[in-house]
């Protein structure tokens, strides 16, 4: 087992360590601007005496190395600074809306990883047949759609044309489970259309890759049914490579929420961050950039550690 | 030429379709792209074919003008890339240590954020100008070519015919262009298609969520925001760019599909 702990801890370390980079990256990135984060929010018209102020004010006197440490040193405690345009503590706001976009991130991955595995595995043993070209079809038509496409269509038949689900996702704390599931089932819809098609693909070329095993083919001479190889030989092969896929996939979830945030008015977190790129909140910018960063590194490593405690081959690299 | 399956076919019509209508929109376009030539949203007619828009301007003219600057932006963005990322990629390949570690290891780096989070993030501090989303989006999108680039460089890179020239004494620019390059260039034109959706589904995104270009500069994502609020009174102009940057992006999905086939089938299997 020692080796499989190294390898573990080893890629949990790089994915620290690929957080702390990110970090540094997200904020050099608000810092190449041309002028600075004061002339940004007072615009072009500001005196000379009101930026100085805002600038002391801001601390962007001093150097940007200190800057980031100050900020990072927060960001560790739970601080993460005061937002520009509201004045208000960023962490307080972002916690609720955290939380919104985590329910609604989930429920779209409780519909969406057991259907695209269940499509997935149609698709192999319909391989070249029309289920399979019906969903190659289909995936073709998802990746070549935006997401606000997909929410305005089923807004515009499913709430409008027919009134079966609110057009707008409102929620709030006093809301019943059940009210909070009625209001998010288009943005869920939304968002499980929007992996489906990459999942589906993406597991029927991982359980192919294994159907052309030679045990497989044993299998298949043994006069086993295609469906019993899928089931006993192929999909117990085929599982690490599929929760790779699942995590990678959950990992795009994290974008593909952003718009469809918009699409529905939805109070969570890609909504809240695209509000703050238009009014220039760097601050607030900064800390939902990271968290969103966090999360996909987060699920990335995941996938990885998850491919490499399925598989014993991984745990033996060249 | 003969045997281009049908569904290329369609995709390369299309295609050439969007294209033709772009280079020609101040030809083709009925009205001015900000000229207000109507009531607010009305139905379409043989005066406005596709209807009116929001504020009451002809909405197949916007379409049009729209379809311009999608179109422009996505494409220099999508040349931008190639040219960045290609170059790296193969100066990667080919000069191997340190510099093939340090670039590849900041391409991780840089991919290890979500594309659209990085874009956000550096949107908002810089103006929102079209030069701008250009150079960001192709800079953030040329770490997909890097690798792809390097990737294909690298398997080259070992082949007979660059010993031969590094053995000829021929230099590393040389080596780069005349020898790997050509070689290359097949998996990295169909890449090229897949890029230029991408940069098309980017730009809109960026545009329907105001951060994109900016109006009364007319485009497909911002046009899409622009109607979003007659979706409610069951107002379908919000859905139709979104249905002209599906068919585009098909299109051009379908073209790239076959010349993927082409290629690999060309070189004995070998994507």
């Amino acid at each position: 087992m020692l080796p499989v702990v190294k390898l573990v801890a080893q890629r949990i370390a790089l994915g620290v360590l690929l957080l702390f980079a990110t970090s540094i990256l997200i904020f050099v990135g608000t810092l190449i601007l041309p002028g600075d984060v004061a002339q940004a929010i007072l615009g072009q018209s500001a005196t000379p005496q009101s930026l100085a102020n805002l600038r002391e004010e801001m601390g962007l006197n001093d150097p940007a190395w200190l800057r980031y440490f100050q900020w990072l040193g927060g960001v560790l405690q739970g601080d993460l600074g005061t937002s520009l345009s509201n004045g208000r503590d960023i962490a307080t706001q972002i916690g609720a809306r955290l939380g919104n976009t985590l329910f609604l991130a989930f429920w779209a991955a409780i519909v969406a990883v057991p259907l695209a595995i269940f499509l997935g595995l149609l698709a192999v043993r319909y391989r070249d047949r029309w289920p399979d070209k019906l969903i190659s079809g289909f995936t073709l038509a998802s990746i070549s759609l935006p997401e606000f496409f997909l929410g305005y269509v089923l807004i515009f038949f499913f709430a409008v044309k027919w009134r079966w689900f609110p057009s707008v996702a409102t929620i709030y704390d006093s809301m019943s489970f059940g009210q909070k599931l009625d209001a998010i089932v288009l943005p869920a819809a939304v968002l499980t259309l929007v992996i489906l098609a990459h999942m589906m693909r993406m597991t029927r070329a991982a359980i192919l890759n294994v159907m052309q095993s030679a045990y497989i083919e044993t299998a298949e001479l043994k006069g086993l049914t295609t469906f019993d190889v899928i089931r006993k030989h192929a999909f117990p092969n085929a599982i690490a490579p599929i929760v790779n896929v699942v995590m990678l996939n959950l990992a795009y979830l994290v974008v593909g929420v952003v718009v469809v945030e918009v699409v529905f008015v939805y109070p969570g977190m890609g909504q809240y961050l695209v509000d703050h790129v238009s009014k220039r909140d760097v601050p607030v910018v900064q800390a939902c950039g990271l968290i969103f960063a966090a999360v996909y590194i987060g699920l990335n490593m995941t996938a990885d550690i998850v491919s490499i405690l399925a598989n014993p081959r991984l745990r033996h690299p060249k | 030429m003969k045997n281009i399956p049908l569904a290329a076919l369609i995709g390369l019509f299309f295609t050439g379709l969007y294209f033709l209508a772009a280079i020609l929109a101040p030809l083709l376009a009925p009205y001015g792209m900000a000229q207000i030539v109507g009531d607010v949203w009305e139905p379409s007619s043989s005066r406005h074919w596709l209807g009116t828009d929001s504020i009451g301007r002809d909405l197949l003219s916007r379409m049009i003008y729209g379809g311009r600057t999608t179109i422009f932006i996505a494409t220099a963005a999508t040349l931008l890339s190639f040219f960045t990322g290609s170059v790296l990629g193969l100066i990667a390949a080919v000069i191997g240590g340190w510099v093939d570690q340090l670039l590849s290891r900041f391409i991780d780096l840089i991919m290890s954020i979500p594309t659209l989070i990085f874009a956000l993030v550096v949107l908002s501090v810089m103006p929102v100008t079209i030069p701008i989303l250009i150079l960001v989006m192709g800079l953030l999108d040329s770490t997909r070519v890097f690798r792809l680039a390097r990737a294909v460089a690298v398997d080259i890179n070992v082949m007979d015919f660059v010993e031969a020239a590094k053995l000829r004494g021929e230099g590393r620019i040389w080596v780069i262009f005349r020898e790997i390059l050509p070689n290359a260039l097949s998996p990295l034109v169909a890449e090229m298609g897949l890029r230029f959706i991408f940069a098309v589904l980017f730009v809109s995104t960026l545009s329907f969520l105001g951060l994109g270009v900016q109006p009364p500069q007319a485009d497909w994502g911002g046009i899409v925001k622009e109607n979003k609020d007659g979706i409610v009174y069951g107002i379908p102009a919000a859905l139709i760019p979104a249905v002209a940057i599906a068919t585009l992006a098909i299109s051009v999905n379908l073209v790239a599909d076959w010349v993927l086939n082409r290629t690999t089938s060309l070189k004995g299997g070998r994507g």
